[in-house]
């Protein structure tokens, strides 16, 4: 299930909902008590407490009147009388940075799906209409940017958006670093997703008869087939909010040391129980269920990376590297003049 | 926040903002009620009041309204204070709700909210549908993105512990920072370090304790012309100096190297030799070794030794 996003800070959540609620009613006319308990986040009772209480607002001078009259008879709610409180206030540079700033991530991945000039685009028109509407609260928002995907082939990206398009089933020939493999299957896509950065695809992956998500960059080849796509009615979307990475029971506890040029790990891969062991060095407790994965990243970190437990994949990396420095013995350096063989 | 206070700030919002002219202390005090009657109860009171009504982004204006008054007063100009006039059509509103969502899960999704929360209430009918296509997010988790952002926006500067790359110990640094910028999933800060006196970009998760305030707000000056996206970029991106490679590799392993040889041809034993190019001699040997007794480097003679190093590492 989503986490509700976190709302602004409690102290001032309601004033803030308060000055919104009633040009949100004016600007509909008439609108229902729960819709808008739903749009505001709150239950129909805290709703009608917010409505009670802008009724009773009352300035006292110079003559007492009551500037806020509404009613909501039978669940619908009408402003009939606001004042100066029937405008929204304008956007604070936070709040436009935000959505600016998500705008402008959402138009950097359609270019890179569409090269070429994105005049008259939908999201061209929103920013630049935002822009407006904002003021001088956008201009900070040029100072935080989100670049996306190195090297998430354009072609690729505008074939599944293709297949995404017309609903038909994708065939894939997949590389999975972890074991070293490319692989071949069929894929009813279901949508693209990016997140930390990356492109994925999420599909019905027909071979493993389940929901998985498929780095583009790591799609070696990909055809559009000549069939629809079935996506299964009870197929569940991955839930990004909660994270790519889920655990789970059946997955190995990897603990490995790191000197400090190995604290990179810490920093790419979720770690649990990360420890600092004095002078930059860390333990942490990796969670995969890819042994094979671990053995290559071990080998990859050489000395800078020792398994502590378990104690047989600590002993595969050994024998991993012993292997092939043996094929270095047998094989001529040819690197170096007058050692050709 | 309690009910009164509530009450009381809203009906000072109206009341400002309802007066063309400046209201004086003791005027808004005899219009607004929930203010005590002691007039130094009120003041202390009143002075929090406008600080929170600041806080939330109300311009509230202090003036007089004629060169003679004595007496400043307080106003809330309409025209600063509402949201301009925006009409969205239904694509464009799909678009606006898709990236309110991109924050999710990340520092500024209140921000964002209350964004939405604003525009719904100028009419905007931005709808979060689940809708076919493209689902970015932003990911959650640096704790220096609030402050640093803060800096960046209210152009102060800041200082921080930074453990750089291979640093056993963090270092205190002073940046002038010009901008926050997102790539490929990761954060950096880039600005001027004042202790180096150069440009430098800094990865937010290897930020160590808090980042501090160390000037006022607007004290920090971005060069004109400055990009940060580039700034980033050219920090990030590997040497472009590429150097060729010659590996052997088994027969229906590798195909993380070969999907980026320039060449490849069948040698003996169920071998291929493979043809490709490799810019930073360290990081490829790492690569290299990561595909453990299905890959071999033969040329050059440094990335050899590199990998056999890397390969003893694991060994020992």
């Amino acid at each position: 299930m989503n986490r509700r996003p976190p709302r602004p800070s409690h102290s001032t959540d309601r004033l803030q909902r308060l000055l919104a609620l009633v040009p949100y009613v004016i600007s509909r006319k008439v609108v229902g008590l729960a819709e808008t308990a739903a749009t505001f986040g709150v239950s129909e009772r805290e709703l009608v407490d917010d409505l009670n209480l802008l009724w009773c607002v009352e300035l006292r001078a110079p003559d007492p009147y009551c500037p806020i009259d509404l009613s909501y008879e039978g669940g619908e709610i009408v402003v009939s009388q606001a004042e100066s409180m029937d405008r929204p206030l304008r956007l604070g540079v936070d709040e436009a940075s935000a959505l600016l700033v998500g705008l402008r991530m959402l138009a950097e991945i359609a270019h890179a799906a569409e090269p070429g000039p994105a005049d008259g685009s939908a999201l061209s028109r929103t920013i630049a209409k935002l822009e407006a509407a904002a003021g001088e609260a956008a201009a900070p928002s040029a100072q935080v940017a989100i670049q996306v995907d190195r090297v998430a082939e354009r072609a690729v990206l505008a074939t599944v958006g293709d297949a995404l398009a017309r609903g038909r089933r994708l065939h894939l020939s997949y590389y999975v670093p972890g074991r070293d493999e490319a692989t071949e299957r069929d894929v009813d896509p279901m949508r693209l997703l990016v997140v930390e950065g990356r492109t994925y695809l999420e599909g019905w992956c027909r071979r493993a008869e389940a929901v998985r998500l498929f780095r583009l960059d790591r799609m070696l080849a990909i055809d559009v087939l000549g069939i629809a796509a079935e996506v299964p009615a009870d197929a569940q979307p991955v839930d990004v909010d909660q994270g790519l990475f889920r655990p789970s029971a059946d997955d190995l506890n990897v603990v490995i040391n790191l000197s400090v040029y190995g604290r990179w790990v810490a920093e790419y891969y979720p770690c649990e129980n990360v420890t600092e062991l004095g002078h930059g060095r860390l333990r942490v407790t990796l969670r995969t269920p890819d042994g094979g994965w671990v053995r290559r990243l071990a080998l990859r970190l050489g000395e800078n990376g020792q398994i502590v437990e378990p104690a047989e994949l600590a002993a595969a990396v050994r024998e991993d590297a012993a292997a092939a420095l043996s094929q270095y013995a047998a094989v001529p350096d040819r690197g170096r003049p007058g050692q050709d063989a | 926040m309690s009910r009164r206070k509530t009450e009381r700030l809203l009906s000072l919002v109206v009341c400002l903002l309802s007066s063309e002219r400046y209201l004086t202390a003791t005027q808004i005090r005899d219009a607004v009620p929930g203010y005590p009657d002691t007039f130094d109860a009120f003041k202390r009171m009143f002075e929090r009041d406008k600080e929170e009504l600041r806080e939330l982004g109300i311009p509230l204006e202090t003036g007089a309204n004629s060169a003679v008054e004595e007496e400043a007063g307080y106003r809330i100009p309409r025209q600063a204070y509402v949201l301009p006039e925006i009409r969205l059509e239904p694509d464009e509103a799909a678009v606006l709700a898709l990236a309110a969502r991109v924050w999710r899960q990340a520092e500024l999704a209140g921000a964002a909210a209350g964004a939405l929360l604003k525009l719904r209430a100028a009419g905007v009918d931005a709808e979060e549908t689940m809708q076919p296509g493209i689902e970015p997010r932003l990911q959650a988790g640096e704790a220096a993105f609030g402050p640093l952002w803060e800096a960046v926006r209210d152009r102060r500067p800041v200082t921080f512990d930074y453990r750089a790359a291979g640093r056993s110990e963090a270092q205190r640094r002073t940046l002038e920072p010009w901008g926050v910028v997102n790539r490929h999933g990761r954060w950096y800060v880039a600005g001027h370090d004042s202790g180096r006196d150069a440009v430098r970009v800094f990865r937010l998760s290897r930020i160590e304790g808090p980042v501090k305030f160390s000037g006022p707000p607007g004290s920090v000056t971005v060069p004109e012309g400055t990009d940060v996206r580039e700034t980033v970029r050219e920090w990030d991106s590997p040497p472009p100096q590429q150097r060729p490679a010659v590996l052997r590799v088994r027969r229906g392993a590798g195909h993380g190297i070969r999907r980026y040889a320039s060449s490849q041809q069948p040698d003996s034993d169920g071998w291929d030799l493979v043809q490709t190019a490799f810019s930073d001699v360290g990081w490829f040997a790492e690569h290299l070794a990561s595909f453990g007794a299905d890959v071999i480097a033969l040329e050059p003679a440094d990335l050899r030794d590199a990998v056999m190093t890397q390969l003893k590492g694991a060994l020992a």
